[in-house]
């Protein structure tokens, strides 16, 4: 595989079986995604978004085809090998922030880098860097109670970038933040995209997502209709 | 170590659930090693006070002796020779013999051991010395259980008849020269303490005893032909199987006490589970594997032994010592239904063998119990759980 490849699926498809029938969430997916892409999954729900996103996270495994992700084969993975590929090189960023209650920022963003046995000067220098990016290093010991929405997803972002993956998976990233936190947030993402080359990858309907999209990759029942990359001059406007 | 430090965080950050649990657990720990330890002192104050007042060192019996078979009393007494009877002589060991007889107190009849111990002996602690003043009337020492079921009192005189070596009955008036309290019951009950020389007279045998008493700590002093020695094993023997018969019926109450605790810890587990499955998604996806999610809910679930094992010594310390220095007063009148030499106060005692085995035997229970609702997580696949549905 080429090097500059970090994402390829082989005729990748996914049935969820529902009772007597069969959901087909995935149908014969080919997809190629290089090292630092800005790329967006766009479809209407059901459209095997999050489905594709997941397989690609090692979070599920595919029914038939293949998904490569950094050299290793999704389908072929024991728990534990998908475990370690998640935990070195994939971070994530849900619709709901997933930010562990209890723990408060500066425990959520360090968490990553527990799992990786970094020591604690190495934990403290890269959480506070994670925190600068986002622009919380004040809140750092507050609560996930006590952040709003977009703080939440800020967090989210600090703990997904905070161990410099290759590839941040966002879920539906901006779904439950206004217009002005979403613009933010994703600026955030394409500021630490250019400036560490982190791969994104992206799974959205909302419409201020894919404004920031380079590559737009359109899903409809489970396969991929449309393919674009989408140059600076369509983008949207920054202020 | 993280997943130490991140169970500790959760445990922490579970707040008023957390010391609920853990306050409920150390209740158990707390009542577990106060009653334990109320055993323990109960088993040693009875053992101790056995010792002191009748069993000593350990006793020589003479062969064919049996304390359950008056029988084996007409012809239980041998003649004190060699180093018996050096022992006895000077003072390390006092030799008791032991005649059947019968007792006539307000015109009825009841049997009665006549017990003979000399009234200058040291090695039980009873007041023998009592027994040293005679006039024509053979003094004679009592416990307050004989005289209220005689009904006899201090200074009365009751006729007691008996039978001698040859066979031949005889009878003569007792005087009560004192009553004596004791919680033992092994020298009170149906028993009646005269002098031994008078008592060899009225049996007529001379330097012979039924048993022969060491002092505490002589232990067995040699083999004597036609006498058997009978280590404290032997004769506390039977106290200490009803302490342990005690012991084990306060078990049961132990076993549903610490049964709720675990009740509310298993709970907690699966609540927990269910209740962080969107967690135990997140866990997954940052990394963690199904294995180290499970070791860290079930680390989780043991630190509430921890935790109760510390609520515990806060408040347990305190009480187990209060009542280790100031006694557990029984009611009056009940130290006797117990069967056991009991005082009307009991001093608890707290071996660091109790406190450790009761400390490690809960919080294996508690790591078990926490495991066993975390297997749900084995079969959880984590996009499952990140969409909060348990699969």
């Amino acid at each position: 595989m080429d090097d500059s490849v970090l994402v390829k699926t082989v005729d990748l498809v996914k049935v969820y079986p529902m009772g007597d029938q069969k959901l087909i969430a995935l149908n014969h997916v080919n997809l190629i995604l290089r090292k630092g892409e800005f790329a967006g999954l766009v479809g209407p729900s059901g459209s095997g978004k999050t489905t594709l996103l997941n397989i690609i996270g090692s979070l599920d495994s595919p029914t038939q085809g293949s998904a490569e992700v950094l050299g290793e084969k999704v389908e072929a993975l024991t728990h534990r090998k998908a475990a370690e590929l998640r935990n070195k090189h994939i971070g994530f960023i849900f619709q709901t922030f997933n930010l562990l209650p209890v723990y408060t920022v500066y425990e959520n963003v360090e968490f990553p880098l527990l799992l990786l046995d970094q020591s604690a000067s190495q934990r403290k220098k890269a959480v506070l860097a994670a925190l600068e990016w986002v622009h919380l290093a004040d809140r750092a010991r507050s609560k996930p109670p006590q952040l709003s929405g977009g703080e939440s997803q800020r967090v989210a972002v600090a703990r997904a970038m905070v161990k410099r993956p290759d590839l941040v998976l966002a879920d539906e990233p901006t779904a439950n933040l206004d217009a002005e936190n979403s613009h933010h947030i994703l600026d955030t993402m394409e500021d630490l995209n250019r400036e560490l080359g982190t791969t994104f990858l992206f799974s959205t309907h909302d419409q201020k997502v894919i404004e920031h999209l380079r590559r737009k990759i359109s899903l409809v029942d489970g396969r991929i209709a449309k393919d674009e990359t989408i140059d600076a001059e369509n983008r949207r406007k920054r202020p | 170590m993280t997943i130490l430090k991140l169970a500790v965080r959760n445990l922490l950050g579970g707040g008023m659930k957390s010391w609920l649990n853990a306050g409920v657990l150390s209740l158990a720990f707390v009542t577990i090693i106060w009653a334990q330890g109320l055993y323990q002192g109960m088993d040693q104050q009875v053992s101790r006070t056995l010792i002191d007042a009748a069993v000593g060192g350990g006793q020589y019996w003479v062969e064919g002796y049996d304390p359950y078979d008056p029988f084996t009393l007409q012809d239980a007494h041998l003649k004190l020779t060699g180093r018996l009877d050096e022992l006895a002589k000077s003072g390390e060991a006092a030799p008791v013999l032991i005649v059947q007889g019968t007792i006539y107190p307000n015109g009825r009849v009841q049997a009665a051991l006549l017990k003979g111990i000399d009234p200058e002996q040291k090695v039980l602690m009873f007041p023998s010395s009592s027994l040293k003043n005679s006039d024509d009337e053979i003094p004679a020492l009592i416990g307050s259980r004989m005289a209220q079921s005689t009904g006899l009192k201090l200074g009365d005189t009751v006729t007691v008849r008996w039978r001698d070596v040859h066979g031949t009955f005889d009878a003569q008036d007792l005087q009560i020269v004192q009553v004596m309290t004791t919680s033992v019951q092994a020298i009170d009950v149906g028993q009646i303490w005269v002098p031994l020389k008078r008592l060899e007279e009225m049996a007529g045998v001379d330097n012979e005893a039924t048993i022969v008493v060491l002092k505490k700590g002589l232990g067995q002093a040699g083999d004597f032909p036609g006498w058997t020695f009978r280590d404290l094993d032997f004769l506390l023997q039977d106290i200490r199987q009803i302490v342990r018969s005690k012991t084990i019926g306060a078990s049961i109450f132990y076993a549903f006490l610490l049964f709720m605790a675990m009740l509310a810890v298993f709970n907690t587990q699966v609540l927990s589970i269910f209740r962080r499955r969107k967690e135990i998604g997140t866990l997954m996806a940052l990394g963690m594997t199904r294995g180290k999610v499970i070791i860290l809910f079930t680390v989780e679930g043991a630190l509430y032994a921890v935790l109760a094992a510390v609520i515990g010594a806060v408040y347990g310390i305190p009480l187990v010592a209060y009542f280790a220095t100031r006694g557990w007063p029984l009611p009056a009148g009940t130290s006797d239904s117990f069967g056991l030499a009991l005082s009307e106060k009991l001093f608890p005692t707290y071996s660091a063998r109790l406190v450790i085995g009761t400390t490690v035997l809960v919080f294996i229970i508690t790591t078990i119990v926490s495991f066993l609702p975390t297997r749900k997580i084995a079969r959880l696949k984590p996009t499952d759980a990140l969409r909060g549905r348990l699969s």
